[in-house]
């Protein structure tokens, strides 16, 4: 059978050690490792892996099952059309900032959606102490309508509204 | 003149340091040339080392004068590059022609003082910044056997990173 792709998903409490043993699991399985994103996001330990697996999906979910378990973990398993080597290479980054309140990533990145930047890569933050959160977020992503089609979306959105969002072009330097 | 084959990550031969060049003859500089031909041939390449073709001889060619409004040189063939000064540092993105599909966060020197001869053997200096400051400490490394791999720094934290004096 040949070797299919899998995006693995992982969540539940956060605890050391959890990337050792269900990555130990998958290699003991026969399973090779792609790309991946492993976070804590409000305490919580995420991680989404590109899994290549000779298999089928259960077969997969076999593997797992009692390091999950023993993990007192959850998992979701797809199958994906995936590929590597073919990263996107990011031209812009975006910063933003400002007292946490609904609608702010909504209100943001739509804006930018319509200004043609493609999200490549998203991280987000809320700092400041509870009475008074602040919403951080960067954003990496391909500005395919230029940079001042995103400069100006931005400048009309913070000119009513309380939202700090600067632009930085990213140069990448090949040599 | 040719176009060179770009050794890539593993090759063991990008991690020698690379010998100082002593005669400025026409076979150096019919080198350089097929350097040259080389990044141009690469995607988007601002910059080249000897050792990436597998000459391992302390020659870069850097030219960033492609990229508009970035202050630069124009094109430079660096022969026995020595920096002399250092200051500042800054985050900026780098990928290699010998590390395909990937691109990373790399410290550099935001300015630099450079020694070099050209191909004829006439050493010049150079100050250098920004863009062009990055990608000849980029291709200096190359002579030393580092890749930008050896440099890498996080992309989620790499921005905001407080200095911690104690």
């Amino acid at each position: 059978m040949m070797k299919r792709w899998y995006m693995l998903t992982v969540v539940g409490q956060d605890r050391p050690g959890i990337v050792a043993h269900v990555t130990a699991a998958l290699y003991e399985g026969g399973c090779n490792l792609g790309e991946a994103s492993m976070m804590r996001l409000g305490g919580n330990f995420t991680i989404m892996l590109m899994v290549q697996h000779e298999g089928s999906l259960k077969s997969l979910e076999q593997i797992l099952g009692p390091v999950i378990e023993s993990l007192d973990l959850h998992m979701h398993l797809d199958h994906i059309e995936g590929h590597l080597h073919e990263h996107i290479v990011p031209d812009v980054r975006i910063s933003v900032f400002g007292a946490d309140r609904a609608g702010i990533v909504a209100k943001v990145t739509n804006v930018l959606s319509g200004a043609g930047l493609h999200i490549l890569n998203l991280e987000s933050d809320v700092g400041g102490t509870s009475e008074q959160p602040i919403y951080i977020m960067h954003i990496e992503g391909q500005a395919r309508e230029g940079l001042q089609a995103l400069r100006s979306a931005l400048d009309v959105m913070k000119a009513g509204d309380g939202i700090e969002a600067k632009l930085y072009p990213i140069e990448t330097m090949v040599g | 003149m040719a176009v060179l084959e770009i050794l890539t990550y593993p090759d063991p031969r990008l991690e020698e340091i690379a010998q100082v060049v002593e005669y400025f003859d026409d076979e150096l500089r019919a080198f350089v040339a097929d350097l040259e031909e080389t990044r141009l041939a690469g995607p988007g390449a601002v910059g080249v080392a000897a050792p990436q073709v597998g000459r391992s001889q302390r020659i870069v060619i850097v030219d960033i004068s492609t990229k508009p409004k970035i202050p630069n040189h124009g094109h430079l063939v660096l022969i026995n590059p020595e920096i002399t000064e250092w200051d500042g540092f800054a985050v900026g993105r780098e990928g290699c022609l010998s590390v395909p599909d990937f691109t990373g966060n790399v410290i550099r020197a935001e300015r630099i003082t450079l020694e070099a001869a050209n191909e004829w053997g006439e050493t010049q200096q150079y100050l250098c910044e920004g863009f062009e400051a990055r990608a000849i400490q980029h291709e200096i490394d190359h002579l030393d056997g580092l890749l930008f791999l050896d440099r890498l720094v996080s992309r989620r934290n790499d921005l905001f990173r407080r200095k911690v004096y104690k």
